[in-house]
């Protein structure tokens, strides 16, 4: 058990603070995609190696060999001193390690360096209306005509399609083969003739999400990232990574340090909530479960840095204990404030911003998305523990 | 960075399982159970060094460090040992040491695994009725309840003041009266005092409080290797079973329920070993994580024992395949030193977020 990084990374830790300390006035305060005052943070913080760190400095990265400790001490440095982490977005987060992984040269140097400069935004076009556990039974269709796809379909959950300048979109373009082998991953213009965009308001009242519609929209063929039939894989190449990161521990421990705040603050009858002892017993629950999370992920860590070490189930159940305890964690906050936990958008009375309600809900949605709380009991069960799969049901013709 | 245990400590739990799987399986558990003694069992843990884990080499030991008195206590939480490792081999030696005083010899008996330490801490964690110990002078009055073990030669008791005394188990003024509970894998004891010779081991409330959560990290570790133990037995029972010709393990009903049990059990490992590496390294954070610790492996275990039990269905409501003494070792680690109300409670006393 060694818990230090060593003399190296407390180093650089002083590094990432004290770039923090001169530069943090220049971070934009939102997380607005398209603003040049976040453009050009992002461009500080790769000349700086502090995001996009790993990609080849050919495609406009920073060219650093990838160290998951660096990247760590980063990403906690930027969260404790609250400031912004760089751009994000499906593009930067997703396509530009898939195109790193599976692309051709000249797609790397088409799409990496503006994905990563904030000038080309992207949208994911995964899930289908008839599609969303069951991801692979997708039926948007392409089929070749000449030296174009033919694409028609439709979409769902496409966040940012609204605003997005580029797809990239699994489609079926081998209908005779089996569900996993007969799709293709294509690359975009939203500007392409025949795309429709219907925005999706969700339950915070906000609408990221869109309904996509496409009707004969014509792709060159040359944008497809690996081979006719392979989009499954090009897909898969990242997905899990995906999942692990969606709810990570430090940032609940913020959010309980909040609500501690909360309680502190906040009265019923006169008496503080922090000294009514059935909340603050409930407060304790939660604190004992992100205690456990923050641990499971340093088990988690180190099972990265040292590969002879057996992570367990670690790494599997991060996305399923991870939404559902900050799903609870906002939900407690809710709770003690009473009526005064219902308050939101414009009323005086709300609390964080109204932070808690908005979480409570987008946390919801982070329990159903990304692979819902079902789908990782599945992967936990029958990957993890070895138990048998359920029988195929098989359709009657 | 590396968290997680080391080959060395790899090789401890491997050897401690290798000797509990071949001479502690469940039928000798149950011979405890129907009143046998776990002679033949501690004798054969202290061969392999277990009652020595921490005491220190100068007095005969192996000086090791909590963590590994922490491994060890889950294997013996996976084969619900009857053992008086709680008492002799972690809180006692915790208490003799941090005390400074001299007890070179008890120590070298404690190690050589031919003194047994039995442990009455309830009075001082949270004093039931009219239960309460009393010293005036060197004489011990009063009563404890569910000390633990039933054979030990020696008491190491904590008064309402959390003074640490140690007392002789033949001491003509001392009646000890088995209390049977439902965890039949251990025995506990009523003792009461009347003018018994109490040697004051420590009035200092850090050496107690160093020997409450070194022993909390221990229950929670025995809370640990019982609850995987369950989980273990529930996957395996669900894909044997076969209901409607096919193994209940493939039904989404059954198959969910072993994965919220390993989802929720799987921080609880490296919650058990961060508590441990933090009882000896990292001071300022040990007594809080010791307390979540305690108070949610308690809460997990109590989920898995229930949910494990239900995967066997009505073979899990039996005798005879024997889950009710994983079940019963969780519930009772659950009140030992502290039910999680309580620990919880002293979690938040100790982040200032309300007066004791």
């Amino acid at each position: 058990m060694d818990l230090s990084f060593g003399p190296e990374y407390d180093a650089f830790r002083e590094e990432v603070v004290s770039f923090l300390e001169n530069n943090a006035d220049k971070a934009p305060k939102s997380n607005d995609l398209r603003g040049q005052k976040a453009k050009d943070w992002q461009k500080l913080l790769i000349e700086n190696g502090y995001t996009c760190r790993t990609i080849p400095k050919e495609f406009g990265g920073y060219g650093a060999e990838p160290d998951i400790i660096k990247s760590r001490i980063i990403a906690e440095e930027f969260s404790n001193a609250r400031v912004n982490p760089g751009l994000g977005g499906q593009g930067i987060s997703m396509l530009v390690p898939t195109l790193l992984e599976m692309g051709t040269q000249e797609q790397k140097e088409q799409f990496i360096r503006p994905t990563i400069m904030g000038d080309m935004l992207w949208c994911q076009g995964y899930s289908e209306p008839g599609a969303g556990s069951d991801l692979a039974a997708l039926t948007t269709a392409a089929v070749l005509d000449g030296d174009e796809w033919v694409i028609n379909g439709q979409k769902i959950w496409t966040s940012t399609a609204h605003i997005a300048d580029w797809i990239f979109c699994l489609v079926r373009s081998e209908p005779d083969a089996p569900k996993h082998k007969g799709i293709s991953f294509l690359l975009f213009d939203m500007k392409t003739p025949g795309i429709e965009v219907r925005p999706l308001v969700d339950m915070t009242g906000q609408a990221n999400f869109n309904e996509t519609f496409f009707t004969d929209v014509r792709v060159p063929k040359h944008q497809i990232v690996g081979e006719r039939g392979q989009g499954w894989q090009v897909a898969n190449a990242i997905l899990g990574h995906e999942r692990e990161t969606l709810a990570p521990a430090n940032t609940a421990q913020t959010r309980v340090n909040a609500l501690i705040e909360l309680m502190r603050s906040e009265t019923a009858d006169g008496a503080r909530l922090i000294d009514n002892p059935v909340y603050r017993d409930r407060l304790m629950k939660i604190q004992s479960k992100v205690m456990a999370m923050r641990f499971n992920e340093l088990r988690v860590l180190s099972a990265r840095l040292n590969p002879g070490q057996d992570p367990g189930l670690s790494r599997m159940i991060t996305k399923l204990e991870g939404t559902e305890l900050r799903h609870d964690l906002e939900g407690l906050a809710i709770d003690i404030m009473g009526e005064i936990g219902l308050a939101y958008d414009d009323n005086p009375y709300l609390r964080g911003a109204g932070s808690w309600q908005r979480d409570y809900m987008y946390f919801l949605g982070l329990i159903i998305g990304g692979g819902t709380s079902q789908i990782q009991k599945n992967i936990i069960s029958e990957r993890g523990l070895g138990m048998p799969r359920e029988p195929k049901f098989e359709k009657a013709s | 960075m590396q968290f997680g245990l080391s080959e060395e400590q790899i090789l401890l739990r491997d050897n401690v399982n290798r000797f509990l799987d071949d001479n502690a399986p469940l039928d000798r558990v149950r011979a405890y159970a129907d009143g046998g003694d776990d002679a033949d069992i501690w004798a054969g843990l202290a061969e392999l060094g277990v009652p020595a884990l921490l005491v220190p080499e100068a007095q005969g030991g192996i000086g090791l460090a909590p963590l590994d008195a922490a491994i060890v206590a889950e294997c013996l939480g996976a084969h619900v040992t009857p053992s008086p490792f709680l008492g002799t081999a972690i809180m006692a030696p915790t208490a003799l040491v941090a005390s400074g005083g001299q007890h070179d010899e008890l120590l070298a008996d404690i190690a050589a695994g031919t003194h047994r330490v039995g442990i009455a801490f309830g009075e001082a964690v949270k004093r039931r009725n009219d239960a309460h110990v009393e010293v005036r002078g060197e004489r011990m009055f009063g009563k404890s309840l569910f000390a633990f073990d039933a054979d030990a030669d020696s008491y190491l008791v904590a008064d309402q003041n959390r003074h640490l005394y140690l007392i002789a188990a033949d001491d003509p003024g001392l009646k000890r009266v088995h209390l049977t509970t439902v965890d039949k894998s251990r025995r506990t004891v009523e003792l009461t005092y009347d003018n018994v010779q109490a040697t004051c081991i420590s009035t200092d409330v850090a050496v107690f409080e160093a020997t409450l959560d070194i022993g909390r990290v221990a229950i929670a570790a025995d809370t640990l290797g019982a609850a995987q133990n369950m989980l273990d037995q529930a996957v395996e029972y669900a894909k044997q079973r076969e209901q409607f010709n096919r193994p209940i393990g493939s039904f989404q009903a059954v198959k969910h329920m072993c994965a919220e049990m390993a989802a929720q059990l799987e921080p609880c490992r490296s919650m058990v070993w961060f508590a441990g590496h933090a009882l000896a390294e990292l001071p300022e954070e040990a007594r809080i994580t010791t307390c979540h610790t305690k108070a949610h492996l308690a809460e997990v275990a109590q989920f898995v024992a229930k949910t494990a039990t239900e995967v066997h269905g009505g073979m899990g409501f039996t005798d005879l395949v024997g889950l009710h003494y994983w079940f019963k070792r969780c519930g009772a680690n659950r009140q030992w030193l502290g039910a999680p109300e309580f620990v919880r409670h002293e979690a938040a006393v100790l982040q200032g977020l309300v007066s004791d």
